[in-house]
């Protein structure tokens, strides 16, 4: 009884972001299913988004992890995506004739592509975590674009000696039967659908139910404590490095089997689609929705992943109407008037905040 | 000087380091021992020959004009900077290549002269923060909700509640900390630093923007906390009320180096810390 009483406030908002992503999924999955498909009701292009926006989703909460929780801008979490969705697809792949069935080798593609995502994660936090805000940011730009040029240049072939590797020119020779799972510049190419909107749907809980508890334990605090005042927190003994890692990590590892998701949605895989745009995007939903609002980067990240399908009306005007757009919702979102309007209307305890979490440094 | 805070005064002793302790400390070893501490930024001499002991339940004050280095030495404590020269000694350990965070776990927590909480959070939260190193759970116990996970936050959000009560703060617990007044602010930093369980604390001008009777009510505050834990209290301040009320020996620096070491009544009318610092009329 007690546990309750005291977490309230928080496990309220939680639990309310919960209802919203369960209440999404259901009537999206209603409005997909064959009885109402013949009305019409969600256009195949929607539905053809649905994988793309759960990834992306998953993409904004784990970037707010690190933006809005720990308060250090990361300008490469593309690259975490990248090394999830290349690592994972690969493992897809390697794997079609030892697991047939989608959904468990989906789930070992999104466990791998997590898996590497982390080694990635601590790989460039030892260096870069020891940085403060725009060197950070510039260190994380730089990564991403390494990951970009480290995957066009790499070149993976399977054959019945197992996986083979070969960087900047491909000098492999594959045994009979050989297969090229990555082919440099040219990336994946046929890849084996199997990521479907129910597997985005859980992934998105698992994120929610990681960040929402690890925000609410000891670590979250130390986390929090950390973007809100770092020589405080140090006063206190809390070891600086160790829990922006832990953030900085957890965020790679989520942004890596969001990856996985994503890359195994589509027929084929370039570096390229995980570049400099791609992270600013991310950073764009994180912003838009709210630093440290969880439930504003699942708005935010679902509502501009389907804008720019939505303007096709615009045709050459599209990206035009889509800044427009941009702008428009920054401001409003920024409006005291406005916010302190739908503050009464809702009655959430977020709301109230101006949403300017990571701004105490 | 109001009424309330009249005390006994203390009797001071010499140490074998030329330093002085309270007569009831002097058969442990003081808790903070400074040998010619020193430190330079650049050419500039900040502080300089730094030489002080504190007993286990002593509380001390260091006074000075501004700029005179008295937050350097705070700093050079909890090696926010490391020291040029000079060793510092706490309960006899040599603090020589600990961190922040390695000083604090063997004993020193301090609190700011610009107050510096963790803003975003509730009071409760702050507290827990002070507790962080006496919560026994990790990363995945949390995220997993396991039972240690409830077992330990029932303990430290009883724990807080406990500390918080020392300043009547239980009812402020959910508030943003940020948006408290600026007294409370102040008082919660006390609270913080406490919570993690120090033998000594720094105070870097508590009453610094308090009126005559919080300053008062603060004294108290600060007597009742050295009672309660038995620790040693080192404090910053310009309120000579503050000072002089109950600061058992005290330190004068000016221009980042010691002027006057003694019992209040002795730098009171020392006539070198009278030029440099007090002034010529007196205070107290």
């Amino acid at each position: 009884m007690k546990k309750t009483l005291k977490l309230s406030k928080t496990s309220k908002g939680n639990f309310a972001t919960y209802g919203m992503v369960i209440l999404a999924y259901a009537i999206l999955q209603f409005l997909g299913s064959n009885a109402v498909r013949e009305g019409g009701l969600l256009s195949p292009t929607l539905r053809g988004q649905l994988v793309p926006i759960c990834a992306y989703v998953v993409m904004a909460l784990s970037l707010n992890l690190t933006v809005g929780i720990l308060g250090e801008l990361s300008l490469g979490h593309a690259g975490f995506m990248s090394v999830g969705a290349f690592s994972g697809t690969i493992a897809a792949i390697a794997l079609q004739n030892t697991i047939p069935a989608g959904g468990p080798r989906l789930l070992i593609a999104m466990v791998i592509g997590a898996a590497f995502a982390t080694v990635a994660g601590i790989l460039i936090g030892i260096p870069v975590l020891r940085l403060n805000g725009d060197y950070l940011a510039i260190v994380t730009l730089a990564f991403g674009e390494i990951i970009k040029s480290l995957i066009t240049n790499l070149y993976v072939g399977k054959d019945a000696n197992g996986l083979h590797f070969s960087f900047i020119t491909n000098n492999m020779r594959l045994g009979e039967g050989g297969q090229m799972l990555l082919n440099g510049p040219m990336g994946i190419n046929g890849i084996n659908k199997i990521s479907t909107f129910t597997a985005g749907f859980v992934l998105i809980l698992i994120a929610l139910f990681v960040i929402f508890n690890l925000v609410n334990s000891r670590s979250g605090r130390a986390i929090m404590a950390l973007r809100d005042n770092r020589i405080a927190a140090e006063s206190v003994g809390i070891p600086v490095t160790k829990y922006k890692m832990m953030a900085f990590v957890t965020s790679a590892a989520l942004a890596g089997s969001a990856g996985a998701l994503f890359a195994l949605g589509q027929n084929s895989l370039i570096s390229t689609k995980f570049d400099f745009n791609t992270s600013i995007l991310v950073l764009v939903f994180v912003v838009l929705g709210g630093l440290g609002r969880m439930w504003g980067s699942i708005i935010a990240a679902a509502a501009l992943t389907i804008l720019p399908e939505a303007l096709r009306q615009f045709s050459d005007y599209r990206m035009l109407v889509y800044a427009i757009v941009l702008i428009l919702v920054m401001l409003a979102t920024n409006n005291p008037t406005l916010k302190g309007f739908f503050a009464k209307l809702f009655r959430k305890p977020e709301e109230v905040e101006t949403g300017k979490g990571g701004e105490g440094k | 000087m109001s009424e309330r805070v009249k005390r006994e005064p203390t009797k001071l002793v010499p140490v074998p380091s030329t330093n002085i302790i309270p007569e009831r400390d002097v058969d442990k070893t003081p808790i903070l021992e400074c040998r010619h501490l020193g430190i330079d930024f650049g050419g500039l001499t900040a502080v300089n020959d730094f030489n002080m002991a504190i007993g286990r339940t002593e509380i001390a004050g260091l006074i000075g004009p501004n700029g005179a280095g008295k937050t350097t030495v705070f700093n050079l404590l909890t090696k926010v900077y490391q020291p040029t020269r000079g060793t510092i000694l706490l309960g006899g350990v040599d603090t020589h290549s600990m961190s922040t965070v390695q000083v604090n776990k063997a004993g020193i927590a301090r609190t700011f002269q610009n107050i510096r909480l963790f803003a975003n959070l509730s009071v409760e939260d702050n507290v827990k923060l002070g507790l962080h190193n006496h919560i026994g759970y990790g990363m995945w116990t949390g995220i997993f909700r396991l039972p240690s996970y409830w077992r330990e936050e029932r303990i430290a959000h009883e724990r807080a509640m406990e500390l918080l009560s020392i300043f009547d703060m239980e009812g402020l617990a959910d508030v943003k900390a940020g948006s408290l007044p600026y007294g409370a602010q102040r008082r919660l930093e006390i609270v913080r630093a406490l919570a993690t369980n120090p033998s000594l604390l720094l105070l870097d001008e508590p009453a610094a923007g308090m009126n005559p009777s919080e300053t008062a009510e603060l004294m108290d505050n600060i007597v009742k906390i050295r009672d309660t834990f038995q620790i040693a209290v080192l404090l910053i301040e310009h309120d000579m009320s503050l000072v002089m009320g109950i600061c058992e020996g005290i330190c004068v620096l000016n221009f980042g180096q010691i002027i006057a070491k003694g019992t209040p009544d002795e730098i009171k009318n020392n006539p070198e810390v009278i030029k440099a610092y007090l002034g010529s009329r007196k205070e107290g």
